[in-house]
């Protein structure tokens, strides 16, 4: 059983503190939810309001269409999983995975049986009666989404579970949870400031900043079609040139900033924010910097800056450049290892371009601090 | 020893050594020695001491397990009564201590504000800032027979005549109760406050309810502390001689009343020894059973 989980106009103040501010959104049955924000935005205070361990000071949450007011964390079809797992030490794997069967008065035989068959789920068979400082990190992992799975909840609610593991076993546990959701298919809904995991694993994602929420929309939409600056910026990385609107219509913008005059087409997004600009709004122009690509005199430019080489970082799989304009503006942009970058030196000045589709414009708001 | 010294310094260890040699050879065993041998003594005039007489025997024991030679009675009754008496109320007194302690003491680490947590706390400790000896005073004032309480509510119309609360050993529960409080409250609070609280609210987000969250999950947490603070109000209970003294009833003898009258009273050094020993000898064995029954291991205690 999976069920949706409706926020209706959920605030949650703390004398003049709003932690989270007229929150609303619909959350889907069996869909695999994030909360994505800076830490103190706000997600981790919505996440305990559904758990029930938080009642909003105003709205409603609705699960599976129930209305949870005044219904505590033990009678909720949620189930938690908490930032340090919060496992019992003193109790075995099996114990661990089967309490919430023994706080219901299930038989030990039955108990066991449904541990085992838990412990299947998560790929630790046999490893029931082992205490829970024997397992390895990851493991423990696993220990926790078997004990939150074993009442079958009907929503699973994850507190940035992954943020104490290392790199290689974070990857790597984001595609199993992945597709332990996909196996048991209930509503996960996942909170994280780190945007890679609410990217690959979510299928939809809430962008929070300060209390409110700025953008609910698929991954790729939050990616490509970002509603505020703060989204841009917070999101992958971006670069901003703040400019204003000279001339629009229905498919394009035309802005200028810092004396350069750039096209930005907005056939293709569906906010209403971009289409309602108006000439000399001030605006931010946002190009994500692996869209920058290094002027190459055969193309047809659309828009085109230069720039002066400031200095090259080696990440692997791309080089990141760095440069300024000559009116002081900061770019990044990043090229792919297999292009090359033996011909350029610091200091030299290089013509840039971006084409038209993967410019966005947006009025101009907050940007995420880093 | 070498990894010892290279850690504190040589002025800091050498302070340590001594003065931890001192307390326990000087303080500890010396004088327990001196007591144990002095059991085993006949009670002799200062004169005949070291003479012919002055051989090792098992009189002081033997009067305590079947009283004097000229008693009728085939076992020391009285005082063998009064031994188990103490032992059993002393036990009593550390379940109530436990009882009344676990409920504050989680309180105060778990759920209590900062703020309120250190008001508590200093609540706690201010009263024992009084001597034992004046707070056992001031509650025989309260529940004398013409004494605080009695006459609250005899005035109060509630009731025509005088609880005696004296003579039901009221008092003397209520004051041991209450002198060693602190030894329970403390070692239940460290070992609580170490307690993470995501625990708790897994454990209620999994259904538990607070009963079952506190026996399954804070308890077996808390277990080392409840042994440490048992043990001490235990042995101190066990071992309490002011407050009896003044609290109990005409009726209630404690144990350490007749360890202190073979002493002073009876002038019997080497009795009261032997009295003494076996007060010690029980106590630390009953902690020790206590211990194997609840799996407490002794490093666990002074965690």
């Amino acid at each position: 059983m999976s069920a949706d989980v409706e926020l209706q106009n959920i605030s949650i103040n703390f004398g003049d503190f709003y932690a989270a501010k007229d929150v609303s959104v619909m959350i889907k049955k069996g869909e695999f939810f994030s909360f994505l924000g800076p830490s103190g935005c706000g997600k981790t205070t919505i996440l305990r309001t559904i758990s029930g361990f938080l009642e909003p000071s105003q709205g409603t949450v609705l699960i599976g269409g129930k209305n949870m007011a005044g219904i505590g964390p033990n009678k909720r079809p949620t189930s938690l999983i908490f930032q340090n797992l919060a496992l019992f030490p003193l109790m075995s794997v099996a114990d661990n995975i089967s309490f919430s069967l023994e706080v219901r008065g299930h038989s030990k035989a039955d108990r066991r049986a449904r541990a085992e068959e838990l412990l299947g789920l998560v790929a630790l068979e046999g490893q029931g009666d082992k205490k829970v400082h024997e397992l390895s990190g990851g493991q423990r992992q696993r220990v926790a989404i078997a004990r939150a799975l074993a009442i079958e909840p009907e929503v699973l609610l994850l507190d940035e579970p992954l943020s104490a593991l290392d790199l290689k076993l974070r990857q790597k546990m984001r595609s199993e949870l992945r597709a332990i959701q996909k196996r048991v298919g209930i509503t996960f809904i996942y909170i994280t400031h780190d945007q890679g995991e609410a990217l690959t694993m979510s299928d939809r994602i809430a962008v929070m900043n300060e209390g409110r929420i700025e953008q609910v929309d698929t991954c790729q939409a939050v990616y490509e079609q970002p509603k505020t600056p703060f989204v841009a910026s917070f999101v992958g990385e971006n670069n901003p040139f703040y400019g204003e609107v000279t001339a629009h219509n229905d498919r394009q913008v035309e802005v200028v900033c810092d004396g350069n005059k750039f096209m930005a087409d907005i056939s293709g997004n569906d906010h209403k924010e971009s289409k309602k600009l108006t000439v000399g709004q001030k605006i931010i122009l946002f190009v994500r910097p692996e869209s920058i690509s290094i002027k190459n005199s055969k193309a047809k430019i659309q828009n085109s800056f230069s720039a002066r080489l400031d200095s090259i970082e080696f990440e692997g799989h791309l080089q990141n450049l760095f440069l300024t304009t000559e009116s002081g503006m900061k770019v990044r942009l990043s090229v792919p290892n297999s292009e090359g970058t033996n011909h350029l030196t610091a200091g030299q000045t290089m013509e840039l371009t971006f084409s038209a589709q993967k410019a966005v414009v947006l009025p101009e708001g907050n940007l995420a601090v880093d | 020893m070498n990894n010892f010294f290279s850690k504190n310094g040589p002025i800091i260890s050498t302070y340590f050594l001594i003065a931890i040699s001192f307390w326990v050879i000087f303080l500890i065993i010396i004088p327990q020695l001196y007591m144990l041998d002095l059991s085993f003594r006949p009670n002799l005039p200062p004169l005949l001491r070291g003479g012919e007489e002055d051989v090792y025997t098992l009189t002081h024991y033997k009067h305590f397990l079947f009283g004097s030679e000229t008693s009728k009675d085939s076992y020391n009754f009285v005082d063998l009564n009064v031994f188990f008496k103490t032992l059993a109320t002393a036990v009593v007194i550390t379940i109530l201590s436990l009882c009344f302690c676990y409920p504050i003491a989680f309180y105060i680490a778990k759920v209590a504000e900062h703020k309120t947590a250190r008001l508590l706390i200093v609540s706690l400790i201010v009263p024992f800032w009084i001597n034992e000896l004046l707070r056992a005073f001031a509650l025989r004032i309260l529940f004398a027979g013409e004494g605080v309480i009695n006459n609250a509510l005899i005035n109060a119309g509630l009731m025509d005549n005088a609880i005696n609360f004296i003579g039901q050993d009221v008092a003397l529960f209520t004051g041991l109760t209450y002198a060693y409080l602190l030894l329970m409250m403390f070692p239940l609070y460290n070992s609580l406050e170490s307690l993470d609280t995501n625990q708790l609210e897994a454990a209620k987000d999994l259904g538990s309810s607070t009963v079952r969250t506190h026996w399954r999950v804070v308890i077996p947490h808390a277990k080392a502390g409840i042994a440490s603070g048992s043990t001490m109000v235990f042995m101190l209970t066990a071992g309490a001689l002011a407050t009896p003294v003044v609290l109990s009833s005409p009726n209630t003898f404690w144990f350490t009343q007749l360890i202190y009258q073979w002493f002073n009273m009876n002038d019997n050094w080497s009795r009261g020894a032997a009295y003494s020993v076996l007060l010690l000898l029980v106590s630390v064995v009953f902690v020790l059973l206590m211990m194997k029954l609840f799996r407490v291991k002794v490093g666990e205690i002074v965690k």
